[in-house]
């Protein structure tokens, strides 16, 4: 069973985030991290992996800048290798050009399954898996929050909108995962040290035969024009509970006829 | 106000999905005629519940029904764009998992880009513009396509009313996808459903959600309670469903439901910018955080600073007493 994990990296979610002024570009400044939603994925393919006994998981990450670190992080809890595709005629990639990006570079390695998160942190458009899948001619089951496998199929409890639906589906097949499918593992000291020597082939967007008119801010056909300022909404009042507030939330409530 | 509009109908139970009303009354703004697709078992039946819409074509894709919708639509979206003398001017999907996966395959189909997470469109010089929120809601960014194919948009939930047009009858037309290949070999062998009695939390008047802050699973069940006294629908932080105190239809935010209720309670909710997405836009909005600067402070109208397990027992024992 081999496994290729799509891994993003990006900008601390903690950090305040910020739009370029001029190219309304998210600023990526700084060391980037690896989005703690993939963690999840992570850990899955390499459950997966180890329950099938054998095989190994691959981290897919692309990156404008040679980042490693959030690669590193997830080679630490135990991923085989990574490959990461980094160019300077990246920025701006809009998802359709990040799926052929990911994609070609998933097609390196022989895999039975690909996993994703359901949406990244910061760019949350949810289509990359799916169009990932399309791009391979692959089945793809998005929003998994169970994977099991059973022979050459995996069986899946996919969210729906009122419950889950339980999926059969032929593999190879990409599959995207949700937070909370499985405890993502804590990296030890010793895949700490361990990672620090695994492989990270690192691709140019000519080594994966793309060339840059196809991906980047060039390739995206379509263009935030402006950037404005939400109506921001007023706080209201704020009260301590001094053991009576549960009687103010009463009052407000009959000031709204809910009571 | 050229050229025509296609609206991915979502079949629940036999009608459309309240989102799918909502594009339809978007498109009619845009469009000199609206045509919905929809992967429906009785497609009759989906178009007698849309006649107040205005839309004069309904094309219902015939496919194996456990095949995945997505895949079944958008095949045949392609089919119908490619062989189609005037494309449609542009594509609404739902932001939902049928509409995402719908979209993501239609966009390689048609190598066109797709503008995700839409709450709001306008048309400026002749051309298609969408805003969606960033930061949480705090920025709105305003796109538009740059190519001249079918322009492919993923709308949230709530963006737009409903609205109910010219009254019609509304054409079906079948539609049919065979010999799908690898893409079709997930298949869906069961469904459960998870959802509970009382309003649905989508529509409720009044919603009110619980976070990690109640401590414990088992302490739910006071914001059920209240839920219950109040005729709200009980809502959830991802924290506390991905913990696996309540299934995930509970939840409530960008990868959740978006609400508008009249009135929402958050009751040890911190007010991630994810979370607020889902909930900013309710007429009122109460707060319960024992941390005074808990952000989801900035956006109650009533903020009270305290212990969830002192008030909310209070607050549900005087609600009794009433
Ligand atoms: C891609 C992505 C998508 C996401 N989508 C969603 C989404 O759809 N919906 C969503 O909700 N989140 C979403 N999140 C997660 C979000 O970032 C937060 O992690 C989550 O909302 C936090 O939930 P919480 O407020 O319950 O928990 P916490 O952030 O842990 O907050 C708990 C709060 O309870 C308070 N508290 C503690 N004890 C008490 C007490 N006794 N009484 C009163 N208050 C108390 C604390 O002060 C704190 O403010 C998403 C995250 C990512 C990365
Ligand atoms: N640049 C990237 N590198 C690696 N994986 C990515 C990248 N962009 C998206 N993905 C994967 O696709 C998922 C969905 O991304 P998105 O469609 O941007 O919400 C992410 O959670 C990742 O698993």
């Amino acid at each position: 069973m081999n496994i290729a994990v799509c891994v993003k990296q990006i900008p601390d979610p903690a950090a305040p985030g910020r739009l370029d002024p001029n190219t309304f570009n998210l600023v990526r400044e700084g060391k980037l991290v690896m989005d703690d939603s993939d963690s999840y994925g992570v850990e899955m393919a390499l459950q997966l992996v180890d329950r099938a006994g054998g095989g190994e998981v691959t981290l897919i990450s692309m990156a404008p800048n040679g980042e490693t670190s959030g690669l590193r992080t997830a080679l630490a809890m135990g991923a085989a290798k990574a490959v990461l595709v980094s160019d300077p005629a990246l920025g701006g990639s809009d998802a359709l050009s990040t799926a052929k990006v990911l994609a070609a570079a998933i097609l390196r390695n022989p895999f039975d399954m690909v996993i994703t998160a359901t949406e990244s942190t910061d760019g949350y458009t949810g289509t990359v898996p799916v169009q990932i899948a399309e791009i391979l001619g692959l089945p793809a089951v998005s929003f998994a929050k169970k994977v099991t496998l059973d022979g050459n199929k995996a069986m899946i409890e996919r969210q729906s909108e009122s419950g889950y639906d339980e999926v059969a589906c032929e593999l190879p097949a990409v599959v995207s995962v949700t937070a909370g499918v499985v405890e993502p593992r804590y990296p030890s000291f010793k895949g700490i040290m361990a990672a620090k020597s695994k492989p990270i082939e690192t691709l140019s967007l000519s080594d994966l035969g793309l060339s840059a008119d196809q991906v980047g801010a060039a390739g995206a056909r379509e263009a935030i024009v402006s950037l404005r300022k939400a109506e921001a909404r007023q706080a209201g009042q704020i009260i301590e509970d001094d053991g009576e507030a549960f009687a103010k939330i009463i009052e407000y409530l009959e000031q709204l006829k809910v009571v | 106000m050229s050229g025509s509009i296609w609206v991915l109908i979502e079949d629940q139970e036999g009608i459309a999905s309240t989102t799918s009303l909502e594009l339809l009354s978007a498109a009619h703004h845009f469009a000199s005629e609206v045509v919905g697709v929809a992967f429906s078992k009785d497609g009759e039946r989906l178009a007698k519940s849309l006649e107040p819409y205005g839309l004069t074509r309904l094309y219902n894709v015939e496919a194996e029904r456990s095949s995945l919708p997505g895949v079944v639509l958008s095949a045949a979206m392609a089919d119908l764009v490619k062989g189609s003398a005037e494309p449609p001017r542009a594509i609404l999907c739902a932001q939902s998992y049928t509409g995402r996966d719908t979209l993501a395959r239609l966009s390689v189909k048609l190598d066109l880009p797709v503008l995700t997470n839409v709450v709001n469109l306008f048309e400026q010089d002749g051309e298609l513009m969408a805003e969606h929120a960033i930061f949480g809601g705090e920025e709105i960014v305003t796109s538009n396509f740059t190519h001249q194919g079918v322009r492919l948009f993923g709308v949230r939930a709530k963006s737009f009313a409903v609205e109910e047009s010219d009254a019609r009858q509304v054409a079906v037309e079948s539609v049919k996808v065979e010999g799908l290949g690898a893409i079709d070999g997930a298949k869906v062998v069961a469904s459960y459903s998870e959802e509970r009695s009382g309003p649905k939390l989508d529509e409720a008047a009044v919603v009110v959600s619980g976070g990690r802050g109640l401590g414990q699973p088992e302490n739910y069940a006071m914001v059920e309670e209240l839920a219950k006294l109040l005729n709200a629908a009980p809502g959830a932080s991802r924290a506390i469903v991905d913990a696996g105190w309540v299934p995930y239809a509970y939840q409530v935010g960008q990868t959740g439901k978006t609400v508008k209720p009249n009135l929402y309670i958050a009751v040890g909710i911190s007010g991630a910018t994810q979370h607020m997405v889902g909930m900013k836009g309710s007429k009122n909005i109460v707060a319960i955080n024992k941390d005074k600067d808990a952000p989801i402070f900035q956006i109650a109208d009533l903020g009270v600073v305290g212990d969830a397990h002192k008030v909310l027992p209070k607050l549900i024992d005087a609600l009794k007493q009433r």
